[in-house]
């Protein structure tokens, strides 16, 4: 039996219905990311887990017992939240110590935990002072501390970057990496963000609709995506999705048969651009130039509502919008999708 | 110093300002120097702004009725009453604020008209039902009468007070192993203590200037200050000298109050009103 596990969990607010039906292993020690875009229900998820939002239907088991209806108080689990919740009326330390106070923990353990958190943390010299006297990203230290002091069964951490510029962002995302590598601890991380969710995840869960979409590591949901909404949701930039009727060129350059009313899906890092004359015809419209990638967008074809094509490529070009070109790739590159949507595994395998 | 105006005109501006300002004071300013005043003197026509002030209407009112006890009486009416509603008042704001339903608007929104009803309309049940317990002329009565008609302000007030608390940090607090008792006494309350402070203050200043209850519930034993303010303006006549002194002795203590807690009561009345 895993460590976490939700069984059948649906959540009804009045006639919405925000999740369908949401079955998930969570093994003990894992770092797992939601991920989706928004509305699609992964914050409730996280909600429903710390007890914060009362399941409609279904079951959730931690360490073996039941804790669908045990209030959050009781559940052994502590929550970054992405507002950082700090309690602004108290110390750095008190902060920390609360939910150890609150266990009626002896003052001198309370005072050994907070410091040894506080020391992997970098907050030793910050812990008489008050949240509002603190930087962004120290406060979101102090609530990472918060659930560090108190060892909870399960870390659930809700956007806790997102309040962030960039560099701090990329920098503290490191920082709850090596934190996880070093305390082992059983997480549960929600975020928006694609990048967080490859550079964090031991196993990805992307959600739509509030429904489960695929879960997976990072590099399986990379090359085998389930459908065609997880391959265009990782990645970026996102893999390009042609319907095969639109491109009838491509069941001959792809060296295979296509599906007629399918879709085929290119990574844009497997998207050649050649010369004119090899491959598909093909315009230039935009180049980016990020300095190690170069992104090159073109259009099938002559005209404007041709279909887009995005290529990545680590060598810089001097290629020019307007600039003609012929694209080509390889066919073990290509991702095949039915009407619906979903892989054709069996294609794919072939090819 | 130069001060811009937005729109000239400052001297009408300022003109105005105090005007207004003299009118609203003026009562309380002739007040002031009646009660150091004669009998005589308070009823001279043309008015004498000069003259020597006199104690003689303060002995006269300490001699006559016993302003201690009337003192004794307000204070404990109005200190137990906003204590007991702030008791009551807290728990109700909690739920309200924070475990909102459909109905908890409409709700607000009742226990508010009840104020708009005019208390005279309650008079004679509540008089037959002080009268039956046999409460008539006793604190415990307006005690209970008090609190309950400042009720509905201190639910108002609390419940804006502990809307401003960040539901995030009340999640915080749960997900720390909080019983709800511990969430009021070590977030909630040190957070709202501002609005809490300012709620305790107006209702205790309510309390103290009620007169209606008082003056109808009570006679000799109970009486508040506003019953002794009464009881100057007799049959025979007013006596103006003594019922300023009565009046200035009655409303004294709680003008010094208001003046130091006059931040508090301001930033009560307004709680909320910006973002």
């Amino acid at each position: 039996m895993s460590f976490l596990e939700l069984k059948g969990i649906v959540k009804e607010f009045g006639p919405v219905r925000t999740i369908k039906g949401i079955d998930l292993q969570i093994e003990k020690g894992e770092f797992i990311v939601f991920v989706g875009p928004s509305g699609c229900g992964k914050s409730t998820l996280l909600r429903l887990i710390a007890g914060l939002e009362a399941t409609t239907q279904g079951s959730l088991q931690l360490d073996g017992r039941d804790i669908t209806h045990v209030p959050s108080a009781k559940r052994d689990l502590a929550m970054v939240f992405q507002s950082y919740a700090l309690y602004p009326h108290m110390t750095v330390f008190d902060n920390m110590s609360f939910a150890l106070k609150l266990a009626k923990v002896d003052v001198a353990t309370r005072q050994q935990k907070v410091e040894r958190a506080a020391k992997i943390l970098n907050l030793t010299q910050y812990l008489q002072r008050t949240p509002k006297e603190l930087s962004g990203g120290q406060r979101q230290r102090v609530a990472i501390g918060r659930a560090i002091v108190r060892a909870p069964k399960v870390f659930l951490f809700d956007e806790p970057l997102s309040n962030l510029d960039a560099a701090l962002r990329g920098q503290t995302r490191v920082e709850i990496a090596s934190l996880h590598r070093d305390l082992g601890a059983t997480t549960i991380y929600v975020t928006h963000d694609q990048v967080e969710a490859m550079t964090l995840a031991d196993r990805v869960v992307v959600l739509r609709d509030g429904l489960i979409e695929q879960v997976g590591t990072p590099l399986e949901l990379y090359d085998h995506p389930a459908n065609q909404f997880v391959a265009q949701f990782i990645g970026t930039p996102q893999m390009n999705v042609v319907k095969t009727a639109a491109v009838p060129e491509l069941s001959r350059l792809a060296g295979t048969r296509l599906p007629t009313d399918g879709a085929v899906g290119v990574r844009p890092e497997y998207v050649r651009v050649g010369a004119a004359g090899t491959g598909l015809a093909a315009r230039v419209e935009l180049i980016e130039s990020l300095g190690s990638d170069t992104l090159i967008h073109t259009r099938i074809g002559e005209s404007h509502d041709g279909v887009p094509l995005v290529s990545r490529q680590s060598e810089r070009t001097t290629l020019k919008p307007g600039d003609t070109v012929g694209i080509s790739f390889d066919a073990t590159a290509l991702h095949l999708f039915d009407a619906q949507g979903r892989t054709l595994r069996a294609l794919q395998q072939a090819a | 110093m130069s001060t811009t105006y937005p729109n000239g005109f400052p001297y009408v501006r300022t003109f105005f300002a105090w005007a207004i300002a003299l009118l609203l004071f003026f009562p309380l300013l002739w007040l002031g120097l009646t009660a150091f005043k004669t009998e005589m003197q308070a009823i001279a026509v043309p008015p004498q702004l000069i003259f020597t002030p006199t104690l003689s209407s303060f002995v006269e009112v300490q001699q006559r009725s016993d302003y201690l006890l009337y003192a004794k009486n307000s204070l404990i009416t109005s200190l137990v009453s906003t204590i007991l509603g702030l008791m009551i008042a807290a728990p109700a704001a909690y739920s309200m604020a924070f475990f909102r339903t459909k109905r908890t608007r409409d709700i607000l929104m009742w226990m508010l008209s009840t104020k708009m009803m005019p208390a005279v309309g309650a008079l004679v049940p509540v008089y037959v039902m002080a009268q039956t317990t046999g409460l008539l002329d006793s604190l415990p009565a307006l005690i209970i009468v008090f609190t309950l008609s400042n009720l509905p302000i201190m639910v108002w007030m609390l419940y804006s007070a502990f809307k401003e608390v960040p539901n995030d940090i009340l999640e915080a607090v749960r997900l720390d192993g909080a019983t709800v008792w511990d969430e009021f006494r070590h977030v909630i309350l040190p957070l709202t203590m501002g609005g809490i402070a300012s709620t305790g203050l107006l209702c205790l200043v309510l309390a103290w200037n009620e007169a209606f209850w008082s003056l109808n519930l009570t006679s000799a034993n109970a009486g508040t200050l506003a019953a002794l303010i009464a009881s100057y303006s007799s049959p025979e006549g007013l006596f103006w000298a003594k019922l300023s002194a009565a009046s200035l002795l009655a409303i004294a203590p709680i003008i010094v109050f208001g003046w130091f807690s006059q931040k508090q009561l301001v930033q009560g009345l307004t709680f909320g009103a910006v973002k």
